[in-house]
């Protein structure tokens, strides 16, 4: 069997040349072949050109590799001026003598063919910028561009695969950009040449959110993540998350976390939910689903833990004031560093982004509880295929660290909340209810734990109400009637 | 016809089949249309490999013509004689002389 002898010990080693881009080292398993080409494919501003750019600063700073920057389309003081936002000083590694940015400018109009010729100069010229520093990377961007500007097309098709040729026994570890094509991954073809690896760069906008993607294509001879994964261009340069379904290998703990409600603790096998679980707080508005989730906040920061709340639909000012109203103090947790809100709009971003920065923030804070109040809104900026493999790739990884989360979720109160949370509550462990009716002019609201995973989850329906300390779910009804209350 | 001095230089790289064909026959145009208004410089990228990058030169050979002006470049071993002349200036696309 193929998949036999490909997965034995005795499989050659690849050396890899790093990129030391957060994430892209880890999904192809340490980084881009070491001395060999590497296709990276895109459309107009996928971030192809960032992408090779940041391959040769960091080999430049981190990995004491010197680059070459070969450029077709753009000079270089045009380029060094784009990615200064992005805290890369070319000008300054050139002087340093750590990268040489070349030119190579293709005009066809000043061209006159006749006869027979090479690229014999283009080679030259590269080995001599390679020499020159002593360089162990090189960038072509985009090599296409020849295509424009050589009418011979057998010639430079010829002479490609010799470049690629040279630069593997040359031992450069290489990214050549290529431009998207309409039926074939770039438009000339050059995956026809570039055997080794190939990475595609997508850039979708759908309904004006824009979204970044990743994928890895092809690396022969090495394991490497398939899916598709979030990239991400700001001003920390590029970085990708592999955020991919990492498994369910996750431990699942048997510890118990209360939900700051001794009550719903009581429903749920009497000692609330389990460490690293998630959980799915749903109802319609106004029937306490984010005073529930400060409950839980509440009592993680109780218990010494850093909780991170994701709040996409109202500011923490207001959250924290609405909450101190309900007796609830949040301050004093985000006052003693242990809590800490991230307030955005979803619209404002695409899914994508969002498990990326959710992902960032996580691994920055590094929480013990998160919230997400409400998923819903995520919700309504993807389509239902891709909010679940978000939420399925977000529960996994925050699982994997153990991470006890929260998610509220929204119910439209026309609609029915069994098949509305459908989609997301097969992902959770433990799932919530809450909902409001108006029996004799008076809202009546009942809370119930629909399911909860590996526990003994009480079957009854109960009645809560809003104090100044906060939800009160009131005893269950038959023997309570001269119990709590008023 | 004009008695300008042509500039011309012929880029290579070493003593290759292409580039000794393409200098026998840039001298023998030279000769046949600019006998005496002339003077190429050849130029081996081996041994001056920065000088291909003020042309960027990409193609070898690869004749440039300096002077006159505008700049003008030729790719290839320059084996047909019709279209050199075209590409130095020396005859209309469609084939009458200038």
């Amino acid at each position: 069997m193929d998949d036999a002898t490909q997965a034995s010990p005795t499989r050659p080693h690849i050396s890899k040349a790093r990129t030391g881009v957060a994430g892209l080292d880890e999904i192809t398993n340490g980084g881009l072949p070491s001395g060999r080409p590497t296709l990276v494919a895109g459309g107009p501003g996928s971030g192809k050109t960032l992408l090779g750019i940041t391959f040769l600063v960091n080999g430049a700073t981190q990995f004491n590799e010197r680059g070459v920057l070969m450029t077709f389309e753009q000079d270089g003081a045009d380029l060094a001026t784009d990615v200064a936002s992005l805290g890369f000083d070319l000008p300054a590694l050139v002087a340093e003598k750590k990268l040489v940015v070349d030119y190579v400018h293709v005009d066809r109009s000043q061209i006159e063919e006749t006869g027979e010729y090479d690229l014999e100069a283009l080679f030259i010229r590269l080995e001599h910028a390679v020499k020159s520093i002593g360089a162990k990377r090189v960038v072509l961007d985009t090599i296409e561009a020849l295509f424009s500007g050589l009418k011979n097309e057998a010639i430079l098709r010829a002479e490609l695969r010799r470049l690629f040729r040279w630069l593997r026994d040359h031992g450069l570890s290489t990214i050549i950009t290529g431009e998207r094509g309409e039926t074939t991954l770039t438009r000339n073809g050059l995956e026809e040449y570039v055997t080794d690896a190939v990475i595609l760069l997508d850039h979708r906008v759908h309904e004006q959110i824009s979204t970044r993607r990743i994928r890895v294509v092809k690396y022969r001879g090495t394991h490497h993540g398939t899916n598709e994964y979030p990239f991400l261009i700001d001003t920390d340069g590029v970085s990708v998350l592999p955020v991919t379904s990492l498994g369910l290998e996750h431990k699942a703990s048997s510890e118990r976390v209360s939900t700051g409600l001794a009550e719903l603790d009581g429903m749920l096998g009497g000692h609330g939910f389990f460490r690293g679980s998630t959980i799915l707080v749903s109802g319609t508005a106004g029937t306490g689903k984010t005073t529930m989730a400060a409950h839980f906040t509440d009592a993680a920061c109780r218990r010494g833990e850093r909780c991170l709340y994701f709040l996409f639909e109202e500011s923490p000012a207001q959250m924290i004031r609405n909450m101190q109203s309900a007796g609830i103090n949040l301050q004093q947790w985000i006052d003693q560093g242990q809590l800490e809100f991230l307030a955005d709009r979803p619209s404002t971003f695409g899914l994508e982004t969002h498990l990326a920065l959710v992902h960032r923030a996580v691994d920055r804070f590094k929480p013990d509880v998160v919230v997400v109040d409400p998923v819903t809104n995520l919700i309504a900026v993807g389509t239902q295929i891709d909010v679940r493999a978000m939420l399925t790739r977000l529960i996994d990884f925050l699982k994997m660290r153990n991470i006890t989360a929260l998610f509220t979720s929204l119910t439209a109160a026309s609609a029915d909340w069994e098949s509305t949370d459908a989609m997301i509550s097969s992902l959770m462990d433990s799932w919530v209810l809450t909902t409001a009716e108006t029996v004799n002019h008076k809202r009546r609201r009942q809370i119930f734990a629909l399911k909860s995973r590996g526990m003994a989850c009480s079957d009854d329906v109960r009645e809560f109400r809003f104090t100044d300390r906060g939800i009160e779910i009131l005893p269950t009804a038959p023997d309570s009637l001269e119990g709590k209350g008023q | 016809m004009t008695e300008e001095m042509f500039d011309l230089r012929l880029y290579v790289a070493g003593q290759t089949p292409k580039a000794i064909r393409a200098f026998d026959n840039l001298r023998r145009i030279c000769d046949e249309h600019l006998a005496g208004r002339y003077q190429i410089e050849v130029v081996d990228l081996l041994e001056n490999p920065q000088l291909g990058i003020g042309d960027q030169i990409l193609a070898l050979p690869t004749l440039v013509r300096r002077l006159p002006e505008p700049i003008k470049k030729i790719i290839g071993d320059l084996s047909n004689t019709e279209r050199v002349l075209v590409g130095l200036d020396l005859r209309e696309r469609d084939g009458r002389a200038t």
